[in-house]
């Protein structure tokens, strides 16, 4: 395998000496009082298809068109390939966009879309809609060249974009909810595709979403963004086994959250009380004091559920399946416990021997001490 | 109910809207002398109307004016309408957005004294424009035919989609450039739409022509209102369908425009 390097299996951000590719640096922006980013520091390595993660109003769109130029930051600088972009305009910014609303020129035709980069760069024509041809190969549109975009249809327009913004290779793509408007079906094919087109070109990528399956999926890295600030960057699994905060662990994906108490701290193991469980082992953390207030998050999945009571756990209780739901590869319950606490866990359906646990049921629920990410915010 | 009433309906609301105009038509094929009595079919007012220097003349003069206001009003009035809706909030714009849409509201008097007291100032201090005549029924015509082509553009800039105008940015086309690759040729219907309605109120203009016009530079309207105080003639009555038939065939021909451009295949 003779391949370009790709980031996502060198991971550049793991090693402090790398050189960032693009760097943002305390980048704020306001409108009028409102403060759409603030202070945001980011480091995006060559190659890396970094997804912004977060609700609509988080500021994520607002830091993507700083990166492209089309809002200037209030304070801060963003560097593209060491180059300082402050008083470049988008138009001479070795970056390109895909819109959400695709922004196709509806008076031009697919490959004159997919051309007109090209020709403002001063190429020939001829050359230009050769390129642009190769381009609508690449995304399987050859056939449509001389179409309308409103002679498309969604999938197809969602191809032209993207077309007409790798035509001319730019050092950096941005992407704003490119899937947003495909069905869940093409979503899924779609994603794929994105990944394969960005690792055969070796294009540095920025997508911002807010859909968190499509962030895991896609991205070498995440960076989850709330209220104009980035509360926690790193890659999919990071962010998903050891959230920084509640609001994290709580955005991707399903997380039970229990709060409690620091009651003694153990080289070995930490206990901590807590109104719903009771006592709770878990692995000691750094920095927590006796009697600091913290919550612990547990995934559905790393509770075990079991008829008998499990040997050697120490976090293990009794209560009642409220509700259960079968999803196919797995099903999913809630737990009642004497507390009034109300568990979520899932199950992979890999054995089919037994009887599943099943609706009223009398059952223990476990979960080892590592399974709990203490989380102080 | 849907049987009898619809047709009805519309048949009732077209009589309404044409039975004046195709009396008009008939009439000017009207042989006699008095407009209000059938007197057999004939085309001599046609005739007299070729003869009429004075009419052939002004009709000149008002196409004339018609083309260049419509022309510097569609200029004017996108202009102001893309500053109104793209440069967001800047000093005096709701002074800007006022002044454009004033001249709408203005009763016609006063635009029309208001503007032959500018051009008699300007005269005396200026010395342009010298007199009175075309070129002032041009200006005149211009300031409140671009009101109505920014209030047109306007809505369709704010229809637009600003993205568009922004990739193409993003894909290396300067302001200027994106201004007239992409936002020209989008909002090309309304302009168009636009430059029509322009050419249309300046044709129709009385009491603006008739304030700001000099010897020499009646237009239409003006020599048709003096003509029938004098009491209406039938040549007038063959100069109205005329024009019915010019206006016929200018929409046709638009509408054809339109559809064709509408099915382009390229």
């Amino acid at each position: 395998m003779d391949g370009p390097a790709i980031a996502a299996d060198t991971k550049p951000w793991r090693d402090p000496s790398a050189n960032p590719f693009i760097s943002v640096r305390g980048v704020t922006k306001r409108f009028g009082d409102f403060t759409a980013v603030s202070n945001v520091d980011l480091d995006i390595f060559k190659g890396e298809l970094f997804c912004l993660l977060g609700e609509s109003g988080c500021g994520k769109s607002t830091l993507l068109r700083m990166l492209a130029g089309f809002e200037q930051p209030t304070e801060g600088s963003i560097r593209i390939d060491g180059e300082d972009m402050a008083r470049v305009p988008p138009d001479r910014r070795p970056t390109n966009m895909m819109f959400q609303s695709y922004a196709l020129f509806p008076h031009m035709t697919v490959e004159k879309n997919v051309a007109y980069g090209l020709l403002r760069e001063g190429m020939k024509k001829s050359d230009a809609y050769a390129k642009a041809a190769e381009m609508l190969r690449m995304v399987k549109l050859e056939k449509l060249a001389r179409r309308k975009p409103d002679q498309l249809s969604g999938g197809q327009r969602q191809r032209v974009a993207l077309a007409r913004s790798l035509v001319k290779r730019p050092k950096l793509l941005l992407l704003d909810e490119p899937l947003g408007a495909l069905d869940k079906k093409l979503r899924e094919e779609t994603q794929f595709e994105l990944i394969k087109i960005q690792e055969t070109l070796g294009v540095t990528f920025i997508v911002v979403t807010h859909d968190q399956d499509e962030a895991m999926t896609l991205a070498t890295r995440i960076g989850v963004m709330k209220d104009g600030i980035i509360e926690q960057i790193g890659e999919p699994r990071e962010i998903y086994e050891t959230p920084r905060s509640r609001f994290v662990a709580d955005f991707i994906g399903t997380v039970n959250l229990f709060e409690g108490v620091v009651e003694a701290a153990a080289p070995d193991m930490m206990r901590i009380a807590t109104p719903d469980l009771g006592d709770v082992m878990v692995l000691p953390q750094e920095g927590l004091t006796r009697g600091q207030t913290i919550w612990g998050a547990v995934r559905p999945e790393r509770f075990a559920l079991t008829r008998k009571r499990p040997e050697d756990m120490p976090n293990a209780w009794e209560g009642v399946v409220e509700e259960m739901g079968y999803i196919g590869h797995m099903s999913q319950y809630r737990v009642r416990l004497p507390s009034g606490a109300l568990i979520r866990a899932s199950q992979s359906n890999r054995l089919r021997e037994e009887a599943p646990i099943s609706w009223d049921e009398k059952v223990w629920i476990s979960v080892p001490p590592a399974a709990f990410r203490v989380l102080t915010e | 109910m849907r049987g009898w009433f619809l047709p009805m309906a519309v048949a009732l609301g077209f009589i309404f809207l044409y039975a004046p105009i195709v009396s008009l038509v008939v009439f000017s094929f009207n042989e006699s002398r008095l407009v209000t009595v059938w007197g057999g079919f004939s085309t001599k007012w046609y005739g007299e109307l070729l003869r009429d220097r004075q009419i052939l003349g002004s009709a000149w003069i008002s196409l004339q004016v018609a083309f260049w206001s419509a022309n510097l009003a569609v200029i004017v009035g996108t202009l102001g309408a893309f500053v109104l809706t793209r440069f967001g909030s800047f000093a005096g714009r709701l002074l800007l957005t006022g002044m454009i849409t004033a001249p709408l509201v203005m009763p016609e008097v006063i635009t029309g004294l208001s503007l032959l007291l500018l051009f008699v100032s300007m005269e005396l201090t200026l010395g342009w424009p010298a007199g009175r005549g075309l070129t002032t029924i041009i200006i005149a015509h211009t300031t409140f035919c671009a009101a109505f082509v920014a209030v047109i553009a306007q809505s369709r800039l704010r229809q637009m989609d600003e993205s568009l105008e922004e990739a193409a940015r993003d894909l290396g086309a300067g302001p200027v450039r994106v201004f007239f690759d992409i936002t020209l040729p989008v909002i090309a219907s309304a302009l168009v739409a636009g430059w029509l309605l322009a050419f249309t109120l300046s044709l129709d203009d009385l009491v603006i022509a008739s304030f700001v016009s000099g010897p020499g530079a009646s237009t239409l309207p003006m020599v048709i209102f003096s003509k029938v105080r004098l009491g209406v003639s039938p040549d007038v009555n063959a100069l109205a369908t005329i024009i019915i038939g010019f206006v016929l065939i200018a929409v046709l021909i638009a509408g054809w425009l339109m559809r064709r451009a509408a099915r382009k295949p390229l």
